[in-house]
């Protein structure tokens, strides 16, 4: 019998391959970085924000030239050490690589100056919120096997509603509200096509944002644009200091020092992610979703699971919405999700259609959003509408699959067909 | 004692079949109730119909002296009736202990999923009956002997009394299937009443109390083992006399016709399938390749035939060494391939089956002049074919998609057989035929050995394998690990090296070869 090594892993021309692309991008980042940097200058990187700190931390001061040169260095050991032996887990090594990119692009674009590290992660987490919402949707929805595309369309829908409604009755509860429940509506209509008719649920979902585009597009030029002040004019929820926790150094003023609608979104990824491992409901929604066939000749009701999933979807989708104008600016703009809704559904397969996963990977979009506006304010010589595309290249390069593939469910995007 | 199941005059139309025609069956306790047919004849729309799946068009389901309403898996489940289906019903990415518990789950606190206290009733099952399972395992990781282990314990864990098991040993070793009808009479044992769906004599005549055969949606009759043989039973399922032995001469092996020399295969997901292959087949041979499912049979065929690239090795067809390995290239170097998907592979469902029967050759004369095909010769051709090869067929218009499954495979091996072969790459030629249309082919490929083709079966069905084959290689997990001559080759030996088992040891356990020559009755 001829025993041959390599039945699992990695061939070791494709070990090369990533090795060397690695140590030239090493070298790549030294000469793009360090041409106009002195030596002795410094990057500072404030770790308070002004407003709460109970506790002071120092400010991280590093010396630019030392840190570009040690990050690179690692870029190309961890290329050189991929050459020889193969590292085991390729998504850390991405994440490694990653990490340090970002870090010797801030130290150069901060060289000299300083820049508030904290102020871009609080910013990070506000910015990922409609992005979280939209992927939890997702998960929620696809752990069931149903896809919605149409998320887009839902949060640009309820967050006119809930605008006008928060506007009109002068209560942000009921702004709240109205918003959820136009999430839960879309969705409900969605489910209603998909899952009794089987209409192929991306045609479905593609309907729900062109209608939803021009749709709110009409009612905003129509309407909100002349009575802006009767109607799109709710003002925002505000901002919540939770005691004890806020002061925390760090993480306080990053996770507990914001408006309802981000710590919705957390306890929501919470909730989500013990519903969906630790009950019966989320046991059947999995079993819904890999295999619903076996479901069914368990007994378990496919059609219903999946309608109360996509409807719950819809509401979480729904809060996504409110976040635009409520949480946000207080008015409804035309197209004001700008791409958010779809950038969450990258975000929930970059997190293998876990809740947690989700969440985390929604704060990396989240970081690239805020970085793109800070690095708009430090004047960095790169044009600004090149900056706006870093959330967008960062969906492009997760979707590729470069950082291992995700797996969905089974079934996912199959409508189930009872004999 | 009054039956524990009765079905009384069930009858189920489909459109266009009736797949049930007032249909009568009843189970004793404690008894193996065997229900035997070919495919089609209505086995599994009567066990849907009990389970709830299907709602029957007129008769009735007499549950322990009570007449019961069937309407879905929930009152079945709740009058102890359990199914294990023929293609598991379970989740892959979830445990043992999820799987069993999916829609009965326990709580803790009301809320949360109690796993603890299910696994501990799983493993009370598994002692009691044998079926022995770990609970926290995942399903992918199973081999399918354990999976459906895990299949029967999720009935049990229903308290089932009655068990439906529809073709369980479909997917099974030979030694799997031993280890399964050990629990299967530890459940009688026990208790339990089982009807037991199949189509293969022999398990039938092993296992069965009782035998209740059917044809065509009708039942044409109960009998007990003791009574009847297989030929008997072959006749009642087909309507009609069946030789259930292949008649061959012995085989007179020639020249090399494949070679396949270190042979290795990435499958689609890119992991190494077929994992150092190095084999050769005679003109006038049968190799026939054994093996539990999955285990790099699939990529082997593809690979010689062009449908996966090879990563690695040698392929020589007649002497000369393969250069580009795209389908047409090897085809027209004389090699024919009864695909194992013949839906996917072997036909185009929607085209005639006139169009059907010259994909391999309709852009060469007679069937085309320059750009136009020549449809007289290919109508003719069509009409030639269909009567030498007995398709049964109302038209050569019809679109193959409205014949049945053995036809489909015959008009498959009619083009296959209607142009100069030297090799033949026959993959799972019988799967899912009923006995008449598998004699047929059987003997159409001896026909072709004997006419100076040299023939590589591939199949799961170790039956199938030891009756055509001349030489026998067993694979397991993309290695070829052994060849035996097959007139002389013990079943036991085989089926130790099909579950893994190393040569060395397989001799040991079970003789190599049982030292005459044994009629193969498939």
């Amino acid at each position: 019998m001829a025993e041959k090594t390599y039945i699992h892993g990695t061939s070791p021309r494709q070990r090369m391959t990533v090795g060397a692309i690695l140590i030239v991008f090493g070298v790549l980042m030294l000469l793009l970085f360090t041409p106009g940097t002195e030596a002795g200058q410094t990057a500072k990187f404030g770790m308070n924000l002004t407003s709460s700190a109970a506790i002071k931390i120092p400010d991280i001061i590093l010396p630019v030239q030392t840190s570009l040169y040690v990050l690179s260095f690692i870029v190309v050991f961890l290329g050189a050490f991929q050459m020889a032996r193969g590292i085991r887990s390729p998504g850390a090594l991405f994440g490694i690589v990653a990490f340090a990119f970002v870090a010797a692009f801030l130290i150069w674009a901060t060289k000299g100056k300083s820049l508030s590290l904290i102020g871009m992660l609080t910013s990070s987490l506000v910015r990922a919120t409609p992005i979280a919402l939209a992927a939890l949707c997702g998960v929620i929805s696809e752990r069931a096997a149903v896809v919605n595309i149409g998320i887009e369309g839902i949060m640009l829908i309820s967050a006119q509603a809930s605008v006008v409604a928060a506007t009109l009755s002068g209560s942000m509860a009921l702004g709240l509200f109205v918003g959820v429940l136009a999430g839960a509506l879309v969705a409900a209509f969605h489910a209603f096509l998909v899952i009794r008719f089987k209409v192929d649920q991306i045609v479905s979902g593609v309907a729900i944002n062109i209608f939803a585009t021009g749709a709110t597009s009409f009612l905003s030029s129509k309407y909100l644009q002349h009575q802006g002040s009767l109607l799109n004019n709710s003002g925002t929820f505000p901002i919540i200091q939770i005691p004890l926790l806020s002061k925390i150094p760090v993480l306080g003023p990053i996770f507990f020092e914001n408006n309802l609608v981000v710590y919705l979104m957390m306890l929501i990824v919470i909730v989500m992610h013990i519903v969906l491992f630790y009950t019966p409901w989320g046991l059947r929604t999995r079993a819904v979703g890999e295999h619903p066939k076996a479901a069914d000749t368990l007994g378990i009701n496919v059609f219903f699971v999946r309608y109360v999933n996509v409807i719950v979807g819809g509401m979480i989708a729904g809060l996504g919405g409110v976040y635009f104008t409520l949480g946000s600016v207080g008015r409804f703009d035309e197209v004001m999700t700008a791409g958010k809704g779809f950038i969450g559904l990258a975000a929930m397969i970059f997190g293998n259609w876990n809740p947690i996963g989700a969440f985390t990977s929604s704060l990396i979009f989240g970081f690239a959003d805020s970085l793109q506006v800070k690095m708009q304010i430090l004047s960095v010589p790169i044009p600004s509408s090149i900056l706006a595309m870093a959330p967008y290249i960062v969906t492009m390069i997760v979707l590729t699959g470069v950082v291992g593939r995700a797996i969905p469910p089974a079934a996912d995007g199959v409508a189930y067909e009872k004999q | 004692m009054p039956p524990v199941l009765e079905l009384r005059e069930i009858s189920k139309a489909f459109p266009g079949v009736l797949a049930n025609d007032h249909v009568n069956v009843d189970l004793q306790e404690g008894e193996i109730h065997c229900l035997l047919g070919e495919n089609g004849a209505g086995k599994t729309t009567l066990m849907n119909i009990l389970y709830g799946l299907y709602k029957p068009d007129s008769g009735e389901i007499i549950v322990r002296g009570e007449k019961a309403d069937i309407h879905g898996p929930n009152d079945a489940i709740a009058r102890g009736i359990g199914m294990v289906h023929q293609h598991f019903m379970l989740v892959p990415v979830m445990t043992v202990t999820e799987n069993v518990m999916l829609g009965v789950e326990e709580k803790r606190n009301g809320v949360f999923l109690d796993r603890a206290k299910v696994a501990k009733r799983i493993r009370e099952i598994s002692q009691l009956y044998g079926l022995e399972v770990d609970p926290d395992a995942y399903i992918k990781d199973l081999p399918v002997g354990t999976q459906q282990r895990v299949e029967i314990i999720k009935v049990l864990y229903r308290q089932a009394d009655i068990l439906i098991l529809d073709e369980p040993t479909a997917v099974l070793t030979p030694q799997e299937v031993e280890g399964l009808f050990k629990v299967l009479r530890s459940l009688v044992e026990k208790g339990k009443s089982l009807i037991f769906i199949t189509h293969k004599l022999k398990e039938v005549m092993n296992l069965a109390d009782r035998i209740t055969v059917l044809r065509n949606g009708r039942t044409v009759g109960t009998v007990i083992p003791g009574d009847v043989n297989p030929e008997k039973l072959a006749s009642m399922m087909v309507g009609r006399d069946v030789n259930l032995v292949v008649q061959k001469k012995v085989a007179k092996p020639t020249d090399t016709a494949l070679e396949v020399k270190e042979l290795f295969v990435e499958d689609e997901r890119n992991q190494m399938a077929v994992n150092g292959v190095s084999f050769e087949v005679k003109i006038g041979e049968v190799l026939g390749i054994a093996g539990v499912q999955g285990n790099g049979q699939t990529e082997l065929v593809y690979a010689l035939t062009g449908l996966l690239p090879v990563t690695q090795g040698k392929i020589s067809i007649l002497g000369e060494p393969l250069k580009r390995t795209t389908p047409r290239h090897i085809l027209e170097r004389g090699v024919a391939h009864i695909p194992e998907d013949r839906q996917r592979h072997g036909l185009i469902l929607s085209f005639p089956i006139h169009d059907n029967l010259v994909l391999c050759t309709y852009y060469k004369p007679p069937f085309a002049r320059g750009i136009n095909l020549q449809q007289k010769k290919i109508i003719s051709n069509a009409e030639t074919l269909i009567d030498q090869f007995d398709v049964r067929t109302p038209s050569i218009y019809i679109p193959v998609s409205s014949l049945s499954g053995g036809n489909q495979q015959k008009v498959i091996v009619a083009r296959e057989f209607s142009r100069p072969i030297k090799l033949l790459i026959a993959s799972q030629p019988t799967r899912g035929l009923d006995v008449g249309s598998i004699e047929y082919i059987h003997s159409r490929i001896i026909e072709k050995r004997d006419e100076g083709t040299a023939v590589l079966l591939v199949s799961s069905e170790l039956d199938e394998i030891l009756a055509l084959s001349d030489r026998i290689a067993v694979m397991y997990r993309g290695q070829i690990i052994d060849i035996v001559p097959a007139a002389q080759a013990s079943k036991e030996y085989i089926g130790l090296l099909m579950a893994g088992i190393h040569p060395d040891e397989a001799a040991k356990a079970a003789p190599v070869s049982s030292g005459e020559e044994v009629e193969r009755v498939f």
